[in-house]
């Protein structure tokens, strides 16, 4: 069973209707209502996206925020994956990063900002909340990969004296491909969500975050939804290439 | 060196499988192991490989540099067939030469395919090759011309014929044409059961 919210090419047509619907809901409802400070038109959005992308501070201002929650993202990623190689190894090394994980996962987002406000400068705020959203979730993905992966290969590996470097090649990660891919799916989504909710309450300066608290502060609707579409369009976008370049990655490997 | 079992029990559970076993291999010979299924060819072959531990007894005199064909294929399935062989191989065993081995038995179109794409018959036969090129002094081999149908069958047995010469060979079958076909020793287990 096909489910539209996967990310495959079937029923495209019938996305993109359901994207014209939705847009056309949302243009009535706008039109409707006649409230611009409540609703604005997509109309009006895509007219403040034009003129967004002539401010000086615009460029500047997307570096910003790209930059850093890009890097709590990577660093998620290692850090997770090594601690869950680290934990597939040794059960008491699980054991004692339970309490952590755990912790991460369950401890409110904004009590994470507010506390790190206070350790870390609002500047690498959003840097630390994505790769704290991050690694829980590739660690328990890379963690269940490397729990299932196949012991019959490893025996064979085993028996043939196959070296460590070829057995990561040939068994461990064409194994970890689809646990890796999908946590990766997961977090990069929600690493732009955590960060740039980390730079509106940190409110760095230069970034996507303080432009939306700026639209909050002067009741700038068009503002508010200007910036959160190019949120989707840059968390989408590194999403769409951040996976591309693995499956890349994973096909050469594979080929070689 | 001849292989020494003396005195093996093995059992999983309640299930006892080897009951104190006594039997010798002799070194750069085959020997056949046949018996009805259940009465523990595999857990001796295993045992034999060092993939499990006896609960009593042992085995002297296995070879370190071991090879095997297992029951299952155990291949890279994301992997081509020659990849797989490549995998287990010496540094200097050209591509040329496990190409060849693998038109030997029949693979010249498929050895560039990956493992997936291939038959059962063609992964069993992949598995045999990966254990004739691996380095070893013994090959195990566990029902290795399963699945394959008569014509694929004999030409792989006179593959492997040809070029298990001079080692100690393990092999589990319930075929008696395949021990009369590779002049095996024929041991037989569970029989007192019977």
């Amino acid at each position: 069973m096909s489910s539209i919210m996967s990310g495959s090419n079937k029923g495209r047509p019938e996305k993109i209707g359901a994207i014209v619907f939705a847009l056309f809901i949302w243009h009535i409802g706008a039109l409707l209502l006649d409230q611009q400070l409540l609703l604005v038109t997509p109309l009006a959005v895509i007219k403040r996206l034009f003129s967004l992308w002539t401010e000086a501070d615009f460029l500047s201002t997307i570096v910003f925020s790209f930059l850093r929650i890009v890097s709590g993202f990577f660093l998620g990623l290692i850090v997770g994956s090594i601690l869950a190689v680290i934990a597939g190894r040794f059960y008491l090394a699980e054991v004692m990063f339970w309490p952590f994980l755990v912790t991460i996962k369950s401890v409110p987002v904004a009590s994470f900002i507010i506390l790190c406000l206070i350790w870390l400068s609002s500047r690498s705020l959003s840097v630390f909340i994505s790769f704290l959203m991050v690694l829980p979730i590739v660690y328990t993905n890379m963690l269940e990969g490397i729990k299932s992966t196949d012991r019959k290969l490893l025996e064979m590996a085993a028996l043939f004296r196959v070296g460590w470097l070829k057995r990561m090649k040939y068994i461990h990660l064409p194994h970890l491909k689809s646990y890796l891919l999908s946590a990766c799916s997961v977090s990069i989504g929600l690493s732009w969500k955590a960060g740039i909710a980390a730079e509106v309450i940190g409110i760095p300066d230069g970034s996507i975050g303080e432009k939306l608290y700026e639209a909050k502060v002067y009741l700038s609707t068009a503002d508010l939804f200007a910036w959160t579409v190019l949120i989707i369009l840059f968390s989408v976008a590194f999403e769409k290439l951040f996976l591309l370049f693995l499956k890349r990655l994973f096909v050469q490997l594979e080929g070689s | 060196m001849d292989i020494q079992v003396l005195g093996l029990r093995k059992s999983f559970g309640s299930n006892l499988v080897l009951d104190n076993l006594n039997v010798t291999f002799p070194e750069h010979k085959v020997t056949c192991i046949m018996g009805p299924s259940g009465c523990g060819k595999t857990t001796l072959l295993n045992i034999l490989m060092g993939l499990l531990s006896p609960d009593s007894g042992s085995v002297v005199g296995v070879p370190k540099l071991k090879s095997a064909v297992f029951q299952e294929d155990r291949l890279c399935e994301s992997f081509s067939a020659l990849s797989n062989v490549r995998l287990v191989c010496d540094k200097k065993v050209e591509d040329k030469t496990i190409i060849a081995h693998l038109e030997r038995v029949g693979l010249k179109d498929s050895y560039g395919r990956k493992v997936f794409q291939l038959s059962g018959g063609m992964k069993r036969r992949v598995a045999i090759v990966r254990a004739i090129l691996a380095p070893s002094d013994i090959i195990f081999f566990d029902e290795p011309f399963k699945g394959l149908d008569e014509a694929t069958k004999q030409m792989t047995i006179e593959y492997v014929k040809e070029n298990i010469k001079g080692k100690t060979v393990i092999m589990v079958t319930h075929n008696l044409e395949e021990v009369k076909a590779v002049n095996g020793i024929l041991i037989q287990m569970g029989v007192n059961e019977e």
